[in-house]
């Protein structure tokens, strides 16, 4: 295969995954590292390294959306970012410990996670009464506009949400994805964050999140430009077609299909990796 | 200059629409440096056949550090282009982290200050090589 065809390939197939990623909430990462490994046989390392950077496109994309509408909370992001990165210094840390096969087993088992997250009915909690005194300190409480005006809400159980946010962090730089799964979970189930302000406040974080660890890879080798390139490109460009394609009655059917087709791809992933395939 | 520095006109202006603002350009730019990168690349070395991506070997020095990617730079490296659109795509993020500290500074908002200091800190910690390399 010449560099050309290789290149346009990588094009097509990256497009796809990020516009899947955005159809169906799961994100660009969660398909592309099964995508290079599996079909591409493309070595893990690079595989997370090139997604990573990927992640921070779509994010940054996305997020330049978002922050404008005002539904994003900058100082919860902010704040919970020390645990993001922090968790992503940590895992970029211990990936260089860690055999392939183990990372390919707890990318598939992520991979399973995220598929039930995204059929999962949402929560969207709303609390009203500023019951968490640090959350007062740390001016979390906030916000969000709707078409009927204002909703104000509350933040709670800081310490347990900043917890979860460093394994977050951690996931995200071990696998190469965003982990936006966890994070949303960990601000609905456990922050009581309304699920808008949840999801976008995540995705905000996402890019910080990705960069402290792909700061780390870029130098250790983990990135290389003809790989990168047309992943980036593709996921990119995918994504921003996902979304605007995005609302139909057909989502939580395609929801649904992709959330198997996505188990049967983990089960693959773990096999492999049990195996040593990988 | 004296007004922007003021703070009537940060309390005036959406901090957020400058983020998203720098967010989207930050994309955009990266995007296209690494095309340009990219298409020169495929121009000189598109009929040879792709390296092996199968096993992992580091990339090679130059293309890992930023004195390595200006030095290919500087003869109009392909790679290195492509490099550089990675770099400035990683640095987006954290370029929106640095605004938000002078944004927190001129509200006058010092705990949050101190928190994206300490973002910054982790990040540039990372950037210098982080632990055990």
């Amino acid at each position: 295969m010449t560099v050309l065809t290789f290149t346009l390939i990588m094009l097509a197939a990256a497009f796809l995954a990020g516009f899947i990623g955005s159809l169906t909430g799961l994100g660009g990462g969660v398909v592309l590292v099964p995508l290079l490994t599996i079909v591409f046989k493309v070595d893990i390392h690079y595989a997370i390294g090139t997604s990573l950077v990927a992640v921070i496109a779509t994010s940054s994309g996305a997020a330049a959306a978002y922050v404008k509408e005002g539904i994003t909370n900058i100082r919860l992001g902010m704040f919970l970012e020390i645990a993001t990165t922090l968790g992503a210094l940590i895992g970029a840390t211990i990936i260089v410990y860690m055999p392939t096969n183990i990372i390919a087993v707890l990318f598939g088992s992520v991979l399973i996670f995220s598929a039930i997250m995204t059929i999962r009915k949402k929560l969207d909690p709303l609390e009203t009464d500023a019951k968490s005194e640090m959350a007062v300190r740390l001016k979390l409480n906030s916000n969000y506009p709707t078409p009927n005006g204002k909703v104000n809400y509350t933040v709670r159980h800081v310490p347990a949400g900043f917890i979860m946010m460093i394994g977050a962090g951690m996931l995200s730089s071990l696998l190469g994805i965003g982990s936006g799964a966890f994070k949303v979970l960990a601000m609905d189930n456990v922050m009581r964050v309304p699920f808008k302000v949840s999801t976008t406040t995540s995705n905000f974080m996402i890019g910080v999140t990705a960069a402290a660890s792909s700061v780390l890879y870029f130098h250790r080798g983990y990135i290389d430009p003809v790989l990168t390139f047309p992943v980036v490109i593709g996921v990119f460009a995918g994504a921003m077609v996902g979304a605007k394609v995005l609302i139909g009655s057909g989502v939580r059917v395609l929801r649904i299909i992709f959330s198997i087709v996505i188990t049967i791809v983990a089960i693959e992933m773990i096999y492999n990796g049990l195996r040593g395939k990988i | 200059m004296r007004r922007f520095f003021s703070e009537a006109y940060w309390q005036d202006t959406d901090i957020q629409k400058i983020i998203g603002n720098m967010l989207r350009i930050g994309v955009l730019l990266s995007a296209t440096v690494a095309s340009i990168g990219g298409v020169i690349y495929l121009l000189g070395h598109g009929s040879e056949k792709i390296p092996t991506y199968t096993v992992y070997v580091s990339e090679p020095g130059i293309f890992r550090s930023i004195k390595g990617i200006f030095n290919g730079l500087r003869v109009l490296d392909s790679s290195s282009i492509m490099q550089l659109g990675v770099l400035l795509l990683i640095a987006t993020p954290v370029a929106r982290v640095l605004f938000s500290f002078f944004a927190f500074l001129i509200e006058k908002d010092r705990l949050y200050a101190v928190i994206t200091i300490i973002v910054l800190g982790i990040i540039t910690f990372s950037m210098l090589g982080g632990i055990g390399t």
